[in-house]
């Protein structure tokens, strides 16, 4: 029972950071119909800034600080240089584009920082809590990253759902014509939409960083698991995006707990597999709708 | 296969099939290439012929992949696990039979379409992202089968399977290089693999697939049953990737799982892009650009005098940029992006044509006649493949959403 407990709490932490990368998968598929194949370089450069932050004497919020502001800027740049030319493209063009962008990133951190991977501190310490003499696999730090992940969903949420600019936010990816016919800068609400993307992609980079360490390629499994879990979700649901999140995770958990940490990605894949066969679009869906 | 009246009443007349000009037509290009193969693997170093074999290999999975998703409008992520399915059969096969190198191969493609068969069937009931999101789970998921500890016995765990190296016929001679007979081996099943898949797509195979891809529902009123169409095109693509996985098991020697990263299943996806959607022949140039950029830009690299950090990842980066820079500058990939001048280029030969015969022409009589004539007759050879216009188009590329 504990051991059942423990591998459902490490689970909910680790699905807590798939849903921030699920979450910024969907932003983004919300609102240009791209699945942002470059969301795992992207968040691995922030993690890398920070971590040169820390590297040269800065506190963990100072780093933590530099990443977001760092993906903000990054989400929006890219979005405005490279990815505009190819959004009224076919969206395998896109994909490409994206998957160019993750290489190039990859190869660019690769050339400022190296090839081997660097530790990260985490901001609390990672011994787990003990209640009633078991200890439990749930550190201060893992309640951060829960802590961190929800209140970044709830600022969105509330972003999306209370004020004008959410609005239009929402209006731009829904219908851009209409939007733009009442005004809204259809352009920038789309480069907006990149950039809060990017910066909720960067705070799961630095959240995840101290269990899988900063390298070029050591946030790879992120975007897998990340997209899956949008996939699981339905990506067209932010909702969905965190229970997809969660669920990815404990499933995950409890494979590597039960089965063999060696088919944990094999795992995702069946989990996946599974939700897909009896909703091929996802838990989350709106509708089925087909045009004809 | 699928179609009943209205799409079938559109089938060509010929009476034999071996008069068809397509297939002729396949047959000289396929002799050719053949020749100029055996050309060129002859006069090259043998580390030029192992760049050839990888080239090959690659082609055979490109081709089977630029099907499914330029004529099928199906995307897969998850090509480089057909390509290890292959790669596995074939070591397990030469490891515990021993059988002649054709039917290793034969059963590399034969086991890779039944593993197409499982995954057509789930990836039919999925489109645009969820059908990526898929085999993206996929590409990654069935490499680390083999690290499961109750099938690493078989599979060979993180190190995998060593391939005993194909022995060239002793008739070729004592001395003849190993790598110029892998990369025969490779080249043939490249030629064959585009033989048959230009065969396939120029037929009512091809046609259906197209007219699916392009609209989903009017394919389904005319009688193309899309969901079985959509599992043979999968089945066909997995056939192609396994013989590519096979051949890649035989040119390399060894079939683990760090040779089927989810970078090999990305890199095919973009070759196909990049080469230009739906066309075989740019699926040819995708698979040099996957072989060839890395090369020179490694080349270049160690020989420019740079930091080891940027050294080693500049490849990486050239990659980067040309797939960014040639989807900006070539929508319609490199084929596409040809076929554009190649086309501008007679319309300005012609109409240079027409204006001289205008100016030779007595001036009562209307130079439109036989000039008309003319161009309808060029159209038909310049713009011939046109299942590869139409695929590289920009129209039918749309993913479902």
């Amino acid at each position: 029972m504990v051991r059942f407990v423990n591998l459902t709490l490490a689970g909910i932490t680790s699905g807590a950071v798939f849903a921030a990368v699920a979450l910024a998968l969907v932003l983004i598929w919300r609102a240009t119909r791209i699945v942002n194949f470059a969301q795992g370089g992207m968040l691995m450069f922030t993690t890398f800034l920070a971590w040169s932050v820390i590297d040269h004497g800065g506190s963990y919020w100072l780093a933590l600080g530099t990443a977001l502001a760092s993906g903000l800027v990054l989400g929006a740049v890219l979005e405005r240089v490279v990815v505009r030319p190819v959004e009224s493209k076919p969206p395998l063009n896109a994909v490409i584009v994206t998957l160019g962008l993750y290489v190039l990133l990859q190869a660019a951190a690769g050339m400022i920082w190296g090839d081997t991977p660097h530790s990260y501190p985490p901001a609390f310490t990672i011994r787990g809590l003990s209640v009633a003499g078991e200890r439990l696999l749930l550190s201060p730090f893992d309640l951060f990253v829960i802590g961190a992940v929800a209140a970044v969903m709830v600022a969105l949420t509330l972003l999306f759902v209370r004020t004008d600019l959410g609005l239009r936010l929402r209006a731009a990816a829904f219908a851009p014509e209409i939007a733009r016919l009442q005004g809204v800068r259809v352009g920038r609400m789309l480069t907006l939409g990149w950039a809060l993307a990017a910066l909720v992609g960067s705070l799961a980079g630095v959240l995840v960083a101290p269990s899988v360490f900063v390298g070029p390629a050591q946030f790879d499994a992120m975007l897998v698991f990340g997209f899956t879990a949008a996939v699981i979700g339905g990506l067209d649901s932010p909702a969905g995006a965190v229970v997809g999140g969660l669920l990815l995770g404990c499933a995950l958990s409890y494979v590597s707990g039960y089965v063999s940490s060696d088919l944990v990605t094999f795992g995702a894949l069946a989990a996946l597999i599974t939700v897909l066969m009896v909703r091929p679009n996802g838990l989350f869906a709106a509708s089925a709708g087909r045009r004809v | 296969m699928d179609v009943r009246r209205p799409l079938g009443a559109l089938r060509s007349p010929l009476r034999s099939p071996l008069l068809r000009p397509t297939l002729v037509r396949h047959s000289a290009a396929a002799l050719a290439a053949l020749l100029a193969l055996y050309v060129l693997t002859t006069s090259a170093a043998p580390y030029r012929n192992l760049e050839i074999a990888h080239a090959a290999y690659l082609t055979c999975a490109v081709a089977g992949l630029t099907v499914l998703t330029g004529l099928g409008g199906q995307i897969s992520l998850g090509h480089g696990a057909f390509m290890a399915v292959g790669a596995y059969t074939a070591a397990l096969v030469i490891a515990h039979w021993g059988w002649p190198l054709a039917a290793v191969l034969a059963a590399a493609a034969g086991v890779t379409a039944l593993a197409g068969v499982v995954v057509g069937a789930v990836a039919a009931r999925l489109e645009g992202p969820y059908l990526a999101g898929a085999t993206l789970a996929f590409a990654v998921g069935l490499p680390g089968l083999a690290n499961y500890e109750h099938l690493s016995g078989v599979l060979g765990g993180q190190n995998g399977l060593t391939v005993a190296p194909p022995v060239p016929p002793a008739r070729l001679g004592e001395t003849f290089p190993l790598e110029r007979w892998q990369a025969w081996i490779s080249c043939l099943g490249a030629v064959l693999t585009l033989f048959l898949l230009a065969n396939l797509t120029s037929g009512r195979f091809g046609r259906t697939l197209r007219a699916s891809r392009d609209d989903e529902i009017a394919a389904a009123l005319s009688g193309v049953r899309v969901a079985r169409l959509r599992i043979a095109a999968t089945v066909v693509s997995a056939a192609c990737a396994g013989l590519g996985g096979g051949l890649l098991a035989v040119v390399a020697t060894l079939a683990a799982p760090g040779a089927f990263p989810l970078t090999l299943s990305l890199q095919l996806i973009a070759a196909v892009i990049i080469g230009g959607l739906g066309s075989l022949a740019g699926a040819v140039w995708g698979a040099l650009i996957l072989v060839y950029v890395p090369t020179w830009a490694s080349d270049a690299a160690s020989s420019s005098g740079l930091s080891h950090n940027v050294a080693s990842n500049l490849p990486l980066a050239i990659y980067g940029l040309v797939l960014i820079a040639v989807t900006l500058a070539f929508p319609r990939g490199l084929q596409g992006g040809l076929r554009d001048v190649g086309g501008a280029a007679a319309r300005r030969v012609r109409s240079r044509a027409r204006t001289s015969r205008a100016r030779d022409d007595t001036p009562g009589l209307p130079a439109t006649h036989p000039g008309g004539a003319d161009e309808a007759s060029t159209d038909d050879a310049g713009a011939r493949p046109d299942d590869g216009g139409d695929g590289a188009g920009g129209r039918g590329e749309r993913l479902r959403r």
